[in-house]
């Protein structure tokens, strides 16, 4: 026990004396809380419409004006025809383009209705399907206001949507307790490993080998000051979301934190798990960028799970962010507790405790 | 001459040599190029749903009936309504759908007595915004089938890629990622590394010329990447079947210039950084995160403010995989993507001069 | 067993691979000798220090260092060794007296001994003024010192020293090798490779290893007349010149 708070006295002294690191810290968090919420928004607005309009009937001027008006939409042109509005789509101006038919107005109101013509543009697969959806409803929307404007009787089957826990549906508040898994993802799986073979390249880590230093002691005192550090960036993070974008978590700080310490654990026993097999810096991080890779794209953080194939969705069941980034979620938006999240926290309690112990077993201080 | 090639073979073999970097240096592009390709999809194919009547008569569970076949949807079962927040905060569910108790009177009666009332209410997790927009659009179409309007329901095409597959627009992200990974990253790390362990002094005093021995530290990150480009059009083509019906030859020029900018980005890292853990944090911090972040290789540009969009511009991947976007999915000629090709040469040549004049003012 | 042999091996080999590293070496050492442990790079010299050390297994063999077992009591030899070796430098981005805490430390010295030692070692190193100098600031010669000092802080039974003159000047040296004989003269025992065959003058014992055998073992004097040569130096020539293996 001694042992250890000597060995921690050594690192934090190194990781404050280092110029680079407690900057890190504080700028890394500011970097990610910043920047990314702006950035890694799938927010779909400001989809560019081009209208061929072949009808010019007062119902054409309602739907192009319906198209104008609305936050979704840009309104690039209105054109004659077809070919040149399919240019600008071809010049990546337009996403989408509304063929409205000629006599379109006059057959709806006979009842025998033509029909309203959507091209989306694919390149940006996202853009371009929630593009033609939101086109799709607004004319449907038009139609159904002209209709009632005509005085056709239309059924009563109206709907209402509530969008509960995000009501503006605002795509950042779903990014951001995700994005904190990142710093912590950086923080406390890369850092340590980084450090762990530094010492190997330097040759004092060899040194301590002949001393009674016990694995489990030295490791311990390597991964401790990583574990503080990524509870006070999380907190700086939370911090931050809540002063920029007024988003506090819904849940209690009991459950994030318990999920936050699980996970860090699980990270930090990775980390030195890879430290452990490699020889040089760069293999340990080439190493564990091929494990963040997979994590950034597979745990839910860009794309959500239940979109993946049967074959994707058994692969993430292994990976520990996922579990992280559900917990975080919910959470913060949802306000969901532990006990309704049990499932998610036994993962993650497996997965700290498999890493860990890997990375205990793994050093080596005899070959 | 033949000390150009002896230096060549030197780092040939310090790469060999590494088996697990290089297998995961190509190995990287292949599980990227799959993983976009079949695994993840920003499209919302799956929407769980629950289900509140009252009364489940003939109508509703018709209705129901007609979500539940339906691809798109899973029916998780009928629920009691002081239950809705449960599933929904559990994840059990994204939507319950709400019928009201006078379903079935209110979608016969015409005479607009109703309408302020609902009779469908949908209740969404809105934690993800786009599960409940895509979510409450395909759910109200599905259930307006019996409208009349049905009969005016555009019809809707997509061009380019008709089955709407992410993995499209992933690829040349993925180019974008790669090169700068390998190129920049890769070399600025293996020449600082000579500088840490002072071998670099060794070869300096060598009668090469200080170029040459630059030259043969960037040739086999530059073949390294042409393989990784080959897997990566290869896989693009035949595994996901991406057209490419553009010009090849603006294809593999285009790809050429920017690796050759990422190398010189690499050697002008290599000139600022000191120790190899500098070298990987500046290539980690400075040019990858700004890469997956601003290239719009994942999340689109014309969605960021106009700072971040201002800053997007001095962000050479962005150029290349718009200009790759262009060539391979849209197919068009390579006029199409000059102003491209002209940015990253600026930006190239700006680069491997200032580079080159920084390692010549290192080595005075 | 006999207390006073400190090291004491038997048929220790050493394989990596293929590649026989250390083959079937025995030798004792006793208390308070300064065993020279010579070799030309390569010889399988701080193979074999490693696993007397406990940082590698034998392949075959057995041995005892300070009465514990190189085989199954790894970690009770490293209670009674200290290891310095030339690749090895203190942590240099912590002070002279944070480098001497941490390793007192490690090896549980009580704060008195602590203090105290650390006034004699700095005292007898003239290092005072130093104590709250970056370790990564000071001169080679002095880190070396430095390092030999902090590897006896806990007063080891044996302590082992790869290369440890590797690189400095000869008056350093010099000094170096004092400390060394006043360690020894507290009867501490020495286990020391190197390269300089001055250097193998001032052991009470030495052992000349090529590859991966030891070829001689005796005391500088009686191997000079063993090999009818003038100097260490000769000897090894002489011994080294039939190597297989080389650099």
């Amino acid at each position: 026990m001694k042992t250890l708070f000597i060995l921690l006295d050594k690192e934090v002294r190194q990781f404050i004396r280092n110029s680079f690191m407690p900057k890190l810290v504080l700028i890394f968090p500011l970097m990610i809380m910043l920047i990314m919420p702006w950035v890694t928004t799938m927010d779909v607005r400001h989809i560019n419409v081009s209208v061929v309009d072949q009808d010019h009937s007062s119902a054409s001027r309602r739907l192009i004006q319906k198209i104008n008006a609305s936050d979704y939409f840009s309104l690039v042109q209105v054109s004659e025809h077809y070919e040149e509005s399919f240019r600008q789509l071809e010049a990546n101006n337009a996403d989408v383009i509304i063929e409205i038919p000629d006599r379109f107005g006059e057959s709806l109101v006979e009842g025998s209705a033509e029909k309203l013509r959507i091209t989306a543009n694919g390149v940006n697969a996202m853009k371009g399907g929630i593009g033609a959806q939101y086109t799709t409803q607004t004319a449907m929307q038009t139609l159904s206001e002209l209709l009632a404007e005509e005085g056709s009787q239309l059924p009563n089957d109206t709907f209402v949507i509530e969008n509960r826990y995000n009501p503006t549906l605002e795509y950042r508040n779903y990014m951001i307790p995700a994005l904190m898994i990142m710093l912590l993802i950086m923080l406390c799986g890369f850092l340590p490993s980084l450090n762990l073979v530094g010492e190997k390249e330097v040759g004092t880590i060899e040194q301590i080998n002949v001393t009674p230093v016990g694995r489990f002691t030295f490791t311990l005192a390597k991964l401790i000051p990583y574990w503080v550090i990524g509870l006070i960036v999380l907190s700086i993070a939370m911090l931050l979301a809540y002063i920029i974008y007024g988003l506090s978590p819904v849940g209690s700080f009991g459950a994030i934190y318990l999920a936050a310490i699980l996970f860090i654990l699980t990270m930090s026993g990775l980390g030195v798990t890879i430290a452990n097999g490699s020889s040089t810096m760069q293999q340990a991080m080439f190493v564990m960028f091929f494990f963040v890779m997979v994590f950034v794209l597979m745990s839910g953080l860009i794309t959500p799970i239940a979109s993946m194939p049967e074959w994707a969705q058994w692969i993430t069941r292994f990976l520990p962010p996922r579990y992280f980034i559900e917990i975080m979620q919910a959470v913060y938006l949802k306000g969901t507790s532990i006990n309704e999240l049990w499932q998610a926290y036994t993962a993650l309690t497996l997965f700290a405790t498999l890493f860990d112990l890997l990375a205990a077993v793994t050093y080596k201080k005899q070959t | 001459m033949g000390n150009f090639v002896s230096f060549v073979r030197k780092e040939m073999l310090h790469i060999i040599r590494d088996p697990r970097t290089m297998l995961i240096v190509l190995l990287m592009p292949i599980v990227q190029m799959l993983l976009f390709g079949f695994a993840i999809s920003t499209e919302i194919n799956n929407i769980d749903f629950a289900v509140v009547a009252p009364k489940q008569s003939e109508t509703i569970r018709r209705q129901v009936e007609r979500l539940a076949v339906n691809d798109y949807f899973t029916f998780k079962g009928y629920i009691a309504p002081q239950t809705i927040d449960d599933v929904l905060r559990r994840g059990d569910v994204d939507a319950v759908v709400v019928f009201a108790n006078d379903y079935d009177r209110r979608i016969t009666d015409t005479s607009g007595a109703n309408r302020s009332r609902p009779a469908i209410q949908l209740i969404f997790d809105a934690s993800n915004p786009n599960i409940a927009t895509s979510g409450s659009g395909y759910i109200q179409r599905v259930l307006q089938q019996e409208s009349p309007l049905t009969a005016a329901m555009p019809e809707t095409h997509t061009m380019y890629n008709p089955q709407m597959k992410s993995a499209y627009n992933f690829v040349p992200g993925i180019m974008g990622l790669i090169f700068l990974l390998i190129c920049a990253m890769m070399t600025s790390i293996s020449i600082v590394r000579e500088k840490e362990t002072g071998t670099m002094e060794v070869l300096l005093v060598s009668p090469a010329r200080p170029l040459q021995i630059i030259f043969s530290k960037m040739i086999p990150y530059f073949l390294l990447s042409c393989i990784n480009l080959m897997t990566i059009l290869l896989l693009a083509r035949f595994a996901l079947e991406v057209p490419m019906t553009g010009s090849m030859f603006g294809l593999i020029g285009i790809s050429l210039l920017y690796i050759l900018l990422a190398l010189a980005l690499g050697l002008f890292i290599s000139t600022i950084a000191r120790t190899q853990v500098a070298a990987m944090l500046v290539s980690g911090m400075v040019l990858l995160m700004p890469v997956i972040m601003l290239s719009g290789m994942a999340f689109p540009v014309e969605n960021m403010p106009g700072v971040l969009r201002a800053v997007s511009c001095i962000v050479p991947a962005r150029w290349y995989i718009d200009a790759m976007r262009k060539l391979m999915i849209e197919g068009v000629h390579f006029d199409a993507v000059l102003k491209e090709f002209l940015v990253l040469t600026a930006m190239t040549a700006i680069l491997v001069t200032v580079a080159l004049k920084k390692f010549k003012d290192k080595l005075e | 067993m006999d207390r006073n042999k400190v090291i004491s091996v038997k048929n220790l080999s050493k394989k990596f691979g293929e590649f026989l590293a250390v083959d079937r070496i025995s030798f004792e050492v006793e208390r308070g000798e300064i065993f020279g442990f010579l070799g030309a790079n390569g010889a399988g010299k701080t193979t074999a220090m490693r696993m007397l050390c406990g940082l590698s297994y034998p392949t075959s063999g057995s041995g005892t260092v300070a009465g514990y077992d190189i085989m199954t009591q790894g970690e009770e030899i490293k209670r009674h060794i200290g290891y310095m070796s030339q690749r090895f430098s203190l942590y240099e981005d912590l002070t002279v007296w944070e480098n001497i805490r941490l390793y007192a430390g490690i090896y549980g010295l009580t704060r008195r001994q602590t203090l105290r030692r650390t006034v004699e070692l700095l005292d007898r190193l003239q290092f005072r003024s130093e104590i709250h100098t970056l370790v990564g600031l000071l001169p080679l010669g002095w880190k070396q010192k430095l390092a030999f000092s902090v590897a006896t802080l806990h007063h080891p039974e044996v302590i082992f020293l790869d290369e440890p003159t590797g690189g400095v000047d000869p008056i350093t040296r010099r000094q170096f090798w004092e400390l060394i004989y006043e360690a020894s003269a507290a009867g501490t025992t020495i286990f020391v490779t190197t390269h300089y065959m001055d250097e193998a003058e001032y052991c009470s014992r030495v052992s000349i290893m090529v590859d991966g055998q030891i070829r001689a073992l005796a005391a500088p004097a009686e191997l000079k007349r063993q090999f009818a040569a003038q100097t260490m130096d000769e000897v090894f020539r002489i011994l080294a010149r039939d190597a297989k293996r080389g650099e």
